[in-house]
């Protein structure tokens, strides 16, 4: 069985299965500000992203299962061009070239050893091929003068947190901005086509609420069998995509809200998908103080709120967009909350089991291959 | 020759060890030492050669007034105190 690696405010863990449940199997980077793990399936290598609050952004490696770790490099911002003219965002001022934090990380195809995607804030997709030792700037995407308009949610700048390279096909990758909504390249990046047709933002004026350059969605996942079908977590709604994410369906009817960030699916079923529901961007708890997790089996249809096993009074958990992880199996998911708690699942969500109560909080989850 | 030094801090990830150093500025004085602990540079500067957000450097217990260009002036006896800033930890 899969092991659960699981990224935090102090440190990395990774959980093993148990008699029990779940147990802590490794530690590191105590202390740390740790904002991204993920094992590339590949060649078992595990990237950990690092924030250090004075020191700036760390990218480090294991290659043996989280025992040793070398700090490889990191993403770099290139010198704007001396006559650069920054066009202004549609919200504060222009951004720093200057790397502000990592924010994604994915493998590339199989049959492209060593490729890593990596997305950062203020939204700079890089890419390395050999395995993070070093990055280029994926310059096309950059210098897209649209791109200039992407502004921050939550953060100050914008940022990049999803990236999905195509099952069958891994020169064609889609990425999704908080704000910059959803672009594609079926060329590994060389050009790129803005396309997030339906996708509507209340926190706009209303002539600009389609405005594909401007959405925010939160997180965007591919399903591996079925990599047409896309669903988006977004700041004001649930969103689906029958043509790999370059239109959209919006889903209002999704009790308790359409308010989240974190979004799952299924690895075989398309049509499944979970969500953690908050009230609102201006109240990021869950309803009512009660924990759910929605889940559609039905391609959004119809909605699930999936309880057993969650607290279903004073629960103020905040769940963030990488905290949410589907094992190879569709039964099995976590996910870990702001509050430091940490649940999992065995049956696709009908009954949760809490894994632990005192963690830091968590920014990501991913299940992993033991080594 | 002046000294630098380092906050106790930053030591956990890259050892940097109290040392000599050459230079008129405290650019000059940072680009010798980072010639010699390289990997320490990015602990200090970001990409652009800018001091960190939340790092402070101190002259002789006076905080540098250019942070982007590292211009200010150190003498033969100077003390440089690369410190963490209490803000950003």
């Amino acid at each position: 069985m899969q092991h659960a690696l699981v990224a935090t405010r102090k440190g990395l863990f990774e959980f093993e299965p148990c008699d029990t449940g779940w147990r802590i199997a490794k530690r590191g980077f105590i202390g740390d500000n740790c904002v991204l793990a993920v094992r590339d399936p590949r060649d078992g290598a595990t990237y950990v992203a690092l924030n250090h609050g004075h020191f700036g952004q760390k990218l480090h490696r294991s290659d043996d299962g989280g025992e040793t770790w070398a700090e490889v490099s990191c993403p770099v911002y290139p010198e704007p061009p001396a006559d650069y003219e920054p066009e202004a965002p549609m919200e504060g001022t222009p951004y720093d070239w200057r790397l502000k934090m990592i924010w994604s990380l994915a493998p590339g195809g199989t049959e492209e050893p060593g490729r890593i995607w990596c997305g950062t804030l203020p939204g700079g997709l890089f890419k390395s091929d050999d395995r993070g030792d070093h990055w280029t700037l994926v310059e096309s995407l950059w210098r897209d003068r649209r791109r200039e308009k992407w502004f921050g949610g939550g953060a100050d700048e914008p940022g990049l947190h999803s990236i999905c390279v195509h099952p069958q096909d891994p020169s064609r990758v889609s990425i999704a901005v908080s704000c910059g909504g959803v672009w594609h390249t079926q060329d590994a990046g060389s050009t790129w086509t803005l396309a997030a047709a339906g996708m509507r933002a209340e926190y706009l004026p209303p002539e600009l609420a389609f405005d594909e350059n401007l959405q925010d969605p939160h997180l965007m996942v591919q399903c591996p069998a079925d990599p047409d079908r896309c669903w988006v977590q977004h700041h004001n709604g649930v969103f689906r995509s029958d043509d790999g994410g370059r239109s959209w369906t919006e889903l209002k009817d999704v009790p308790p809200s359409t308010f989240g960030f974190a979004v799952a699916v299924h690895p075989s079923d398309p049509d499944t998908a979970w969500f953690v529901p908050g009230v609102s961007d201006e109240k990021r708890i869950p309803v009512d103080g009660r924990l759910c997790v929605t889940r559609t089996r039905d391609g959004g249809a119809t909605f699930e709120q999936l309880r057993a096993g969650l607290p279903q009074e004073d629960a103020w958990d905040l769940v963030y967009r990488h905290a949410l992880a589907v094992d190879g199996t569709g039964e099995r998911l976590m996910f870990g909350s702001t509050t430091g708690n940490l649940w999992s699942t065995v049956d696709g969500g009908d009954h949760w089991e809490r894994v632990m109560t005192t963690l830091p909080p968590i920014y990501s989850v991913q299940f992993v291959s033991a080594d | 020759m002046a000294t630098i030094r380092f906050t106790r801090n930053i030591q956990r990830h890259v050892p940097c060890p109290s040392r000599p150093v050459e230079g008129v500025s405290v650019a000059t004085a940072l680009d010798g030492y980072f010639n010699d602990v390289p990997d320490a540079r990015a602990y200090v500067l970001d990409e652009r050669g800018r001091l960190r957000d939340h790092m402070a450097i101190f002259i002789d217990g006076r905080p540098v007034q250019d942070r982007e260009g590292l211009s200010d002036a150190i003498e033969p006896e100077s003390v440089i105190d690369v410190w963490q800033a209490l803000s950003g930890g």
